[in-house]
């Protein structure tokens, strides 16, 4: 929460005005106290409404920008020289490397004007203090992990990492994104992120703990699952508060995949779609008011969730239904509570170690890394890199290279479909479709007015969006914040409009991650003939059962 | 080239408060300083997380030099300041203020008020029976410089029936004080959404939206913050106003439980006000360093979904999900209606409690 004392706010593919909401309130303060504040966004969303100048680009040219950015700071003699010789490693090939990615390029491929690029890069370089902020529309692209690598290059190249109030923020979508990561969601890691992979001692101190071997072996992530249930490698799943079935890219095919598993088990507080695919349904308790347990923040503040409710029926806590499930594997574990397992977690993650429930209530939560019960650490990370005498590896620049989406724009399929959130709704809806918001509206393709110009639609008409992968209908509506070729949606209504039958599973390596943000499509007004067109379309509704 | 920061260290004052001598840190105000000596000054305008604006005129006092008695809420301490928090000039101000307040508006639901009145010796009804009620949007209607002088033998009064016009917000100005709280709320001390302000003169004033519109055809994006800072009741949520008709808000038997938003990473401490099991309200601790007491639409009103429940036990039942259309074709479900559109079983699929 040190964003209201920085100088300059670089929002980076997020519309935190509504996706973080109150996190905005911490950039609003900054604003009106004189920060300048930067958005980087396709759409001219309400975030950018706030800014000093909005940086339009063209869907996935965010390499291009930051790169170019970055020749212009070097250019320009910006670049913090004794930052970079001290603490940072590979500077000299990144400078090559940024070297083709003029002012002149960088508006040529990413359609921001040169002035502007330029303009941006030197508030940046010169700030005091500044923060760089991102969101799904770095990550949810093919090469997510090179844009994040193009926006750290930035962040070292200005020395804005390692103090009170600068530094890289990644904005987490749920209220767990981090502390799942954290406690050991993620394929090469234990709880308290250490690598299981490199991190010997660490293994050992688990091995000791539990009594059984960690194997030293990175699993799959997500969309490597689903790679694994295609190829037959992968026959079971058991699938805990979450929504493949609607919530990944290609839904059709997801869809087949969770039908061809041999064991399907769904772990959740709704029937989703993905639990009518299942063999077993578990309902649980809601992790957020009727469990106890902690969650972490973005901030990596480790907070109590607490239950205020009991939950219904014979839903239950995910805690009793592991045990259960552990004893019916023949694992008798010692029955415990949330606090006793939070304990054993403590002394396994130094990273945790200082945060006793009892601590954790006093301040209002605790952000690692935190080692013992009376100590707290800078609320900042990576300080060392500007300790005297420095300490450990440098930080690496990374060079990368622009690399345009996956879904070509073409004749056939001529529009650029981005997806993103509202304020009022989330992810799949099948939360927020639980409360009447006054804010709310069906799903919509919104489209630029020279594109509802040119097609002859106008708002509310029901056109027909078809991408590579599937085609749907939905009602138009013309949004002043998008530019000519850039079309919208929304994946909060799959119900109604399955957005996701478009998006293409084009992932990002590394991360796993699919390019949600950059579809190719194709729109057509409805006819007249608007019956036969769904009789057309029945074959595609039927694959959502 | 960074916003000045640099800051001395504050200094130590010394003031008179009643006759003692109190020691203070500059920069206090008079508010904080009798608090923490356990001294009760009445606040309505005031609030921890906003910039006094000094409007009720309640938490007056006495400083030895100055002319009129300034506010505790917004006057800071010097040293060698003379205070007195409860002489006769002082209680014979804040008996005005409660009776003009009291007489002219509902405070049934403002805490502490009843109290005020009795310890203040107040007297609203010494002015005389309440005037009609303005009926619904009069008020509204109201332009400067045509104000209609009261007759003298009523009590002048803002009553008119509350604005219900969406399933979460009640606006019921007959309690409104106009300590101008929610406008600052909404405006730039927080949420920055600007959909209210201060409109017409004098008696006239009022909080309206622009052009006095309905609040779903306002600027309004619903996160609640200017209900979390209203002191009397005047902006409610609705689950709570539905309950107050109902006669069935008990705040005897409510607990408050702290826990953290789901919507989103950014950590929002959740106050989850439960009365039979279910979630009645929601509100965020305002000295938490992530919200200070301000929530955005999800956090505030996103619970129901947990408490949707068609019958007990049913949740983890069978009742098939609502037909929809993978292409939306054939659905007639329409995301503006509500609750249709998240039709997931019996949890997100029973009717709205």
């Amino acid at each position: 929460m040190e964003m209201q004392d920085t100088d300059v706010v670089l929002l980076w593919g997020s519309n935190a005005r509504e996706a973080h909401p109150i996190f905005f309130h911490h950039v609003l303060k900054a604003v009106n106290a004189g920060a300048q504040l930067y958005v980087v966004d396709p759409r001219r969303t309400t975030s950018a409404q706030w800014a000093d100048a909005w940086l339009g680009l063209h869907v996935g040219t965010d390499v291009a920008l930051a790169n170019a950015m970055a020749r212009e700071i070097i250019h320009a003699g910006l670049c913090n020289r004794d930052f970079i010789e001290r603490a940072t490693s590979g500077f000299d090939e990144f400078a090559e490397a940024v070297e083709p990615y003029t002012l002149q390029y960088g508006e040529r491929v990413t359609g921001v004007p040169a002035d502007v690029i330029a303009e941006v890069a030197h508030a940046y370089a010169r700030a005091d203090r500044a923060q760089l902020c991102w969101t799904l529309g770095i990550t949810e692209h093919h090469n997510a992990v090179d844009n994040v690598l193009a926006l750290i290059n930035l962040a070292l190249l200005c020395g804005h990492v390692g103090r009170y109030g600068s530094g890289l923020n990644p904005l987490r979508g749920q209220n767990n994104v981090q502390g799942g990561g954290d406690m050991g969601a993620i394929p090469n890691r234990l709880p308290g992120f250490q690598d299981m992979e490199t991190n010997e001692e660490a293994c050992e101190r688990f091995e000791a703990a539990w009594g059984t071997p960690i194997v030293r072996r990175h699993g799959w992530h997500m969309t490597q699952m689903l790679e694994a249930i295609d190829r037959g490698d992968l026959t079971a799943l058991y699938v805990l508060g979450e929504n493949p079935a609607q919530s990944d890219a290609d839904s059709t095919h997801v869809g087949h995949l969770l039908e061809s598993l041999d064991h399907l088990v769904v772990q959740d507080i709704f029937r989703t779609r993905t639990a009518e695919y299942a063999d077993v349904v578990l309902p649980a308790s809601a992790s957020w008011c009727e469990s106890e347990g902690t969650v972490t923040s973005s901030e990596r503040r480790v907070q109590r969730v607490r239950a205020a409710l009991a939950p219904p029926g014979q839903a239950r806590d995910d805690l009793e239904i592991m045990y259960d499930l552990a004893r019916r594997l023949g694992h008798e574990w010692p029955h415990s509570s949330s606090e006793d397992v939070w304990n054993e977690l403590r002394s396994l993650a130094p990273n945790h170690a200082g945060m006793s429930y009892a601590r954790l209530e006093e301040l209002g939560g605790i952000q690692w890394p935190c080692f013992s019960e009376d100590t707290l650490e800078p609320t900042w990370l990576h300080g060392r890199l500007w300790a005297e005498p420095f300490e450990g590896p440098p930080a690496p620049f990374n060079a990368v290279e622009h690399d345009p989406p996956v879904d070509e724009v073409n004749d056939d399929f001529p529009l650029l479909l981005t997806t993103g959130r509202r304020l009022d709704s989330f992810n799949t809806g099948v939360q927020t479709g639980g409360y009447r918001s006054p804010l709310r509206r069906p799903e919509q393709l919104e489209l630029s007015i020279d594109d509802a110009e040119r097609l002859g639609v106008a708002d509310g008409e029901r056109v027909r969006v078809s991408s590579r992968r599937g085609s749907i209908t939905a009602p138009v509506r013309v949004e002043r914040a998008l530019r000519a070729g850039l079309a919208f949606m929304t994946l909060h209504f799959p119900d109604e409009v399955q957005t996701n039958l478009l998006t293409i599973n084009a992932t990002d390596p590394k991360s796993g991650t699919a390019e949600f943000k950059a579809t190719a499509i194709r729109v057509e007004p409805l006819s007249e003939t608007a019956e036969e067109t769904v009789e057309a379309a029945e074959p595609l509704a039927a694959l959502g059962d | 080239m960074s916003r000045a920061r640099q800051v001395a260290p504050p200094r130590e004052v010394e003031i008179t408060l009643n006759g003692e001598a109190v020691s203070a840190t500059e920069g206090e105000t008079i508010l904080q300083v009798a608090k923490r000596e356990g001294i009760e000054i009445p606040t309505l305008c005031w609030a921890k997380t906003l910039t006094p604006v000094n409007a009720c005129r309640v938490c007056v006092v006495e400083v030895e030099g100055s002319r009129v008695l300034p506010p505790a809420c917004a006057r800071k301490v010097e040293d060698g300041m003379e205070v007195q928090t409860h002489s006769e000039r002082v209680r014979h101000s804040r008996k005005m203020v409660l009776e003009f307040l009291a007489s002219s508006v509902d405070v049934s639901t403002t805490p502490d008020v009843s109290r005020w009145i009795d310890e203040y010796d107040a007297a609203p009804q010494r002015y005389g029976p309440p005037a009609p009620a303005f009926t619904a949007g009069e008020r509204d209607r109201l332009r400067a410089g045509h104000h209609v002088a009261p007759d003298g033998r009523h009590a002048a009064t803002v009553k008119q029936p509350p604005k219900i016009d969406n399933d979460l917000y009640v606006r019921d100005y007959a309690k409104c004080i106009l300590c101008y709280k929610c406008v600052q709320g909404c405006g730039t001390e927080w949420q920055n959404t600007f959909a209210i302000a201060v409109a017409g003169r004098g008696f006239d004033a009022r909080i309206a939206t622009e052009f006095a519109s309905p609040l779903p055809d306002s600027a309004c994006v619903y996160c609640g913050n200017c209900i979390a800072v209203c002191p009397t009741g005047a902006l409610m949520f609705k689950s709570e106003f539905d309950r107050r008709q109902a006669g069935t808000w008990d705040e005897d038997r409510q607990q408050v439980t702290t826990t953290i938003c789901t919507y989103c990473g950014v950590g929002c401490n959740l106050e989850l006000h439960e009365q039979d099991n279910e979630i009645v309200k929601v509100t965020s601790p305002l000295d938490h360093p992530v919200t200070r007491g301000n929530l955005c639409v999800k956090g505030r009103f996103g619970f129901q979904f947990v408490q949707n429940r068609a019958r007990p036990g049913e949740r983890e039942g069978d009742a098939p999900p609502p037909p929809h259309a993978a292409d939306g074709t054939g659905a007639s479900g329409n995301g503006a209606s509500g609750n249709g559109s998240g039709g997931h079983g019996p949890r997100g699929g029973g009717p709205p409690t």
